[in-house]
């Protein structure tokens, strides 16, 4: 059997078992359709929250930029993870005891103001659309790759399995079908990791393999790889090249902002208790852990991997590189895809691969060699889906690998749409338009609304307005400086009131994308050159959510001191919101 | 146990937990990692090691720990009220 027809059968078997879910968990009223029911399992919330969490990036592209970055990748492992700590301890237990429905509700009744809860909306449909676009492209980059149909095609593919699900079974029928995706993308993710581990190390687990000897010659790998990428003139592997206060900056607003995505906060309302709440968040870390501490270690394997296959010999002996001729398989293959090229720039018929962007490495060594310039261009999607073939794995591990993209990317489109629908149907609708809406009616406008936010995603996703693939990175510094200061406060603080709280969130808001803008020119042209010297305290645009979460507390705080206090009964409600279920 | 004190006992905790959370991560893994990369940790330099794999570690160990202790806080503070109520009851009935 052909690998693409394989493919096609595990990713086609795949969809059937998300549709038999989604029948088998139909909502029958907004309670299932916004929280399903409030009748989630702890662990299966876990799983779903996971798979909701891992986007096709995590799956595809982190290892990749882990291996190409070294210790400045450490951003992202430490950023995504950390802010379940701070989900567990500090929101997801007393939004479940609000109980209500959705985050910017809990945000107009905290604040006792409509005009909170519009901002609050704006700022929550603005973060999952950029979002949800990037998810789209993905599903559509998947399907065009693996199974070699246009990018429209897989487009309209994944758009309908997503609009049957979540149209059709909305909170309750995303979770399950999210159950389902996390095992199967968990499972294409970790296998080919095991066995990449084996070949170069020995070592079953990839966690461990960072110190373990490599194959035939027994130095520790990161040792080695630190040896193997500085003679080609690039950084060493375990230290950054980033200064330590952007990474402390990126990690923070990457942190906080975690904590803030509302697709992410909604899943903790689905519990049946608050103890479960809190329970499941350590479920879903642990879930996400095991991608998370395999992916570093697929990075490292697997740039020694590439460095090595090139670097055939001694750095500079003429035989010491890999003869163009005597490619192995799997570089035909991911050439044809145009996700890895050569260019024979000193005409030698062999594969340089060097960091030729350190000009003392390109005049000093570089020159004595011979060598014109990099001859390879890597991609970095192609560090997971190329790993079964380097490891000479059996065609249905690349197969399972496509069907682990597609879940991933449809599990997080899948959550942020329903976060979409749901502030639309329950927050506008049925909060500010038509309070007596009956809930039948509220089921419809819900589904309704989905269905209109599955097909806008799918148009940014095959279309992306320029600003779009900019500002997805950026979704995370927005959430962190807006949404998470005011939950927090809201929670923590009995004296923050509705004036400190819109003061707060516009302030963060606005100067985040300022800066953003300023030096990236969304819409517009940029206004300064974005290289560190030009930083406010040498924090790159990517940090400057930490900054914009620090203004946001202050004006918060400094407004909400020279406003009146809230009324008696938000106090009471913080009072509640507080304490144990039955005190 | 009053709900007041309940509170602050809570306050405790989390404060002492994300003293942990902000060390493990922002401390070890960022800060002070040139420093502990002079150590390793099976053949790992140490301020790597936490920022790529120790890190995510410690904030699972800190969810647990925080999950139980939490957990007998609250159980402590229902059966007080409990006790609170029975007395209560007592007295208000004739």
């Amino acid at each position: 059997m052909s690998l693409q027809l394989l493919t096609q059968l595990v990713v086609g078997a795949s969809f059937l078992l998300y549709i038999g879910i989604a029948i088998a968990s139909r909502a029958e009223s907004t309670g299932d359709f916004y929280v399903a029911g409030k009748g989630v399992h702890p662990i299966a919330n876990g799983m779903a929250t996971a798979a909701d969490w891992m986007s096709a990036a995590s799956f595809l592209s982190m290892a990749g930029l882990i291996a190409f970055l070294g210790y400045d990748g450490s951003v992202y492992l430490m950023g995504w993870t950390g802010g379940y700590v701070l989900l567990a301890l500090l929101l997801a237990p007393y939004l479940r005891k609000f109980g209500k429905f959705t985050v910017p509700e809990f945000v107009g009744d905290r604040y006792y103001s409509q005009t909170a809860r519009l901002v609050a909306v704006i700022c929550l449909i603005f973060i999952s659309f950029t979002y949800v676009a990037g998810q789209m492209r993905g599903v559509g980059i998947v399907f065009s790759r693996f199974l070699e149909v246009e990018l429209l095609t897989g487009l309209l593919i994944g758009m309908g399995i997503v609009f049957f699900y979540a149209v059709l079974g909305g909170m309750k029928g995303i979770t399950y079908t999210q159950v389902a995706q996390y095992c199967v993308l968990i499972f294409a993710y970790t296998v080919p990791a095991v066995f990449i581990a084996l070949q170069v190390t020995g070592t079953a687990f990839p966690q461990l393999s960072f110190g373990s000897g490599v194959t035939g010659d027994g130095t520790p790998l990161l040792l080695k790889l630190d040896q193997v990428v500085t003679e080609l003139g690039f950084p060493a592997y375990t230290s950054g090249t980033k200064s330590t206060i952007d990474v402390f900056f990126i990690t923070l607003a990457l942190m906080v902002g975690t904590a803030g995505l509302p697709h992410v906060l909604v899943r903790f309302f689905t519990v049946p208790t608050v103890r479960d709440a809190r329970i499941s968040a350590g479920w879903a870390l642990m879930f996400i852990a095991l991608l998370y501490t395999t992916a570093p270690a697929v990075g490292a394997l697997a740039r020694y991997n590439l460095t090595t296959t090139m670097q055939t010999g001694d750095v500079g002996a003429p035989a010491g590189n890999l003869a163009y001729a005597d490619r192995p398989e799997w570089f035909k293959t991911w050439e044809r895809t145009g996700l890895l090229g050569f260019e024979d720039k000193n005409g030698d018929g062999r594969v340089q691969y060097y960091n030729d962007k350190n000009p003392e490495f390109v005049a000093g060594p570089a020159t004595d060699y011979g060598w014109k310039g990099n001859e390879l261009s890597v991609d970095n999607d192609i560090i997971v889906l190329a790993n079964p073939e380097i490891s000479n794995l059996p065609d249905w591990v690349i197969a399972l690998v496509a069907a682990g993209g597609v879940a991933a990317a449809l599990s997080t489109a899948a959550g942020l749409l329903l976060v979409i629908s749901a502030a639309i149907s329950h927050d506008i609708v049925k909060g500010m338009l038509k309070p007596n809406i009956s809930d039948r009616r509220e089921l419809l406008v819900g589904r309704g609304s989905a269905a209109v936010a599955v097909v806008f995603a799918g148009y940014l996703g095959y279309d992306p307005p320029g600003f779009v693939a900019q500002v997805v990175a950026f979704a995370f510094g927005l959430a962190a400086a807006s949404l998470f200061p005011v939950m927090l406060m809201g929670i923590f603080s009995r004296r923050m009131n509705r004036e400190g709280a819109i003061a707060g969130m516009l302030t963060g808001l606005l100067f985040t994308l300022g800066y953003i803008v300023y030096f990236k020119g969304v819409f517009i042209e940029p206004m300064a050159e974005n290289v560190a010297s030009n930083w406010l305290f040498g924090i790159s645009p990517e940090g400057i959510g930490g900054i914009g979460m620090l203004l946001n507390f202050a004006v918060a705080l400094t407004v909400s001191r020279l406003t009146p206090p809230p009324p008696p009964e938000v106090v009471a409600m913080i009072d509640d919101i507080r304490l144990p279920e039955g005190a | 146990m009053t709900k007041q004190r309940f509170w602050q006992a809570h306050l405790r905790l989390l404060a002492g937990c994300l003293v942990v959370w902000f060390l493990v991560s922002f401390g070890c893994g960022i800060v002070f990692a040139d420093a502990l990369n002079a150590w390793s940790i099976g053949n790992v330099p140490l301020g790597f090691w936490f920022a790529q794999q120790g890190a995510i570690y410690g904030f699972l160990a800190i969810i647990v720990f925080y999950t139980w202790r939490v957990g007998k806080l609250e159980k402590q503070l229902l059966e007080s009220l409990a006790q609170e109520s029975e007395a209560g009851d007592g007295v208000s009935t004739p």
